[in-house]
């Protein structure tokens, strides 16, 4: 069985954002630079299905700046056999390039089955998956929770958690794409062993302009800005009984949420 | 053609809030395309929502109705989505930034090769085009999106919208969609229901968080308690779910479910960037923690510094007083 899993470089969560000054984007100097959490779960998987079907082999792929080479070496060192490094040669990508791009390299690698996170920790579009899904006329299952082969391994039954605490349960046919949620699996930690191994793993290069077959993209992120800031109200003074009877007041009275 | 479609999202018998909400942008930007509102809504038997679509603001209503779509499913929806957008031709399309939405609208634009702006705090209309507001990086920025495409589709984050009145009795014109799904690809075996009548945390207004101050899971009682007087949901922070005392499903953050509540009530919660990220749209935040310093004290409107467990139960009582009055 062949298995990728596609991964994306993002800011760490504690990174403090700075704006440019064209508000075109954010500053990217000092920034440190992670997986992003949702893909984790990705490599996890792809690292798991591997291990439920032996003579399997896992690939990584990234599509990102010359630094997403680190991410990859994470995931290899994770126990992912192989990358794919396309590189963004300094372009700006919407969600559709981005896919447009990930399908094809992902054609081209003959996969059954590929595993995303839900979504990017850093634009929050959650959208790629699907749009990948799409231009490969795969199924998907998104918010991934579960997932189990049947016992001929041409299909899963996989869990996604909609509303309210419910959850799907489909019956897919690979090859298919998943977009992982957190409660799937626990990312493991890279061994010593692993990250040795990971330097000598392939990481095969390509160039996004290669794959993009002439694909724009068709939304722009303009006009980057800071939110309104939240300042801090008031503290309630006094007892607790009077500070519960306060508080319900203003709610009413002041906010006029009750 | 300039009419704004919504695509109508129901559960338990009704057509969600969050479809009424959208219903209501769109007469706003209808009214300045000179075009129609119009609602689609798929599944089977869904002829009964037209009467509360055309109420809510909906002129057209496009029924998709199959005994196959009793159950959602990503490529069958798919199709009869785009052939009602094929059909009806709209300027914009917007739908709930909801799992359904979130799972469907991007096959769609993919397949039309339409922009599309995902959870959306607000859509917009200038010069003609949709501009829709998003938040990125957990809601540490926002970014305005634009569209390269004649087809503009956005999702939008529940609770963004005031919901205009509804006119019982208005009419719509009903346009039946031919839906011939075929065999279904990746069907769905069954669903397995969560807690019957709670809202979702993404779309609660009112929402009661506990941290890991709960220290364990049955503490959670207490916040229930509070939670059934005032209607709202409840929901943890990753501190809480990590340590076990709540299901991931409950999670507020970076990770877990971003809500936009009216009122958020954080007890025992720190404050943490990534708890904020999920949670800092709310209109009116609450935190009660018995930490003064506690950063999630830069972004209340109203604190209290207490012990939750004596504050909690004091508040239960006043919000029933208040309830009654």
């Amino acid at each position: 069985m062949k298995i990728a899993c596609l991964i994306k470089q993002v800011p760490d969560t504690e990174t403090k954002i700075r704006i440019k000054s064209d508000a075109s984007g954010i500053e990217d100097s000092g920034i440190k630079y992670i997986i992003s959490p949702y893909c984790e779960f990705a490599v996890e998987e792809a690292i798991k299905t591997k291990e439920k079907n032996p003579g399997s082999e896992t690939t990584v792929i990234t599509l990102g700046a010359e630094r997403g080479i680190e991410a990859l070496r994470t995931a290899l060192a994770m126990g992912i056999d192989k990358a794919v490094h396309i590189d963004s040669e300094s372009k700006i990508f919407d969600s559709f390039t981005t896919a447009t791009v990930l399908a094809a390299a992902i054609k081209a690698g003959g996969f059954d089955i590929v595993f995303c996170g839900k979504q990017a920790i850093d634009l929050d579009n959650g959208q790629v998956a699907q749009m990948v899904a799409e231009l490969l006329d795969w199924p998907q299952v998104m918010i991934l929770e579960k997932i189990d082969f049947t016992a001929d391994k041409k299909g899963v039954v996989a869990t996604r958690r909609v509303s309210g605490g419910a959850r799907e349960i489909y019956e897919v046919a690979l090859p298919a794409l998943f977009g992982c949620e957190k409660g799937l699996n626990v990312p493991r930690y890279a061994s010593l062993p692993g990250i040795m191994k990971a330097k000598t793993k392939p990481v095969e290069r390509l160039k996004s302009f290669d794959l993009l077959g002439g694909a724009t993209p068709l939304i722009n992120f303009i006009n980057y800005q800071l939110p309104p800031e939240k300042m801090a109200g008031k503290k309630l003074p006094g007892e607790p009984a009077q500070q519960a009877h306060d508080l319900v007041r203003l709610l009413r009275e002041e906010a006029k949420i009750i | 053609m300039s009419d704004i479609l919504v695509l109508a999202e129901y559960a338990n018998g009704k057509i969600k809030k969050t479809s009424w909400e959208l219903l209501s942008k769109a007469g706003e930007l209808a009214s300045q395309t000179g075009g129609k509102v119009a609602a689609l809504v798929i599944g089977s038997n869904v002829e009964g929502f037209v009467a509360e679509l055309a109420s809510y603001g909906a002129q057209k209503v496009v029924v998709a109705s199959h005994a196959s779509f009793e159950k959602y499913n990503t490529l069958g929806f798919t199709k009869v989505f785009v052939e009602a957008i094929n059909q009806l031709k709209p300027t914009v399309v917007l739908g709930t930034a909801s799992p359904l939405g979130k799972d469907l609208f991007p096959r769609v634009a993919t397949r039309l090769k339409a922009g599309l702006a995902s959870d959306a705090t607000d859509v917009r209309l200038e010069g003609g085009k949709l501009k829709a507001r998003h938040p990125v990086y957990s809601g540490k920025a926002l970014v305005d999106v634009e569209f390269n495409t004649s087809l503009q589709m956005a999702t939008t984050r529940p609770n963004s919208f005031p919901v205009k009145p509804a006119n019982v009795g208005a009419e719509a014109e009903v346009i039946k969609l031919n839906v011939d799904p075929g065999t279904l690809r990746a069907p769905m075996k069954e669903i397995s229901q969560g807690e019957a009548g709670k809202v979702d945390l993404t779309e609660a207004e009112i929402i009661v968080s506990g941290g890991r101050a709960m220290a364990n899971a049955d503490n959670f009682k207490v916040l229930r308690e509070m939670a059934e007087v005032i209607h709202a949901s409840v929901g943890a922070s990753r501190a809480a779910v990590d340590s076990g005392y709540a299901p991931h499903d409950m999670q507020v953050g970076q990770t877990g479910k971003v809500v936009n509540p009216k009122l958020y009530i954080a007890c025992g919660i720190s404050g943490a960037i990534q708890h904020l990220a999920g949670m800092r749209t709310s209109k009116i935040i609450v935190a009660i923690n018995k930490d003064p310093e506690a950063p999630i004290f830069s972004k209340a409107d109203y604190g209290i510094v207490g012990d939750l467990f004596t504050i909690v139960p004091l508040l239960t009582q006043e919000f029933k007083k208040i309830m009654a009055e």
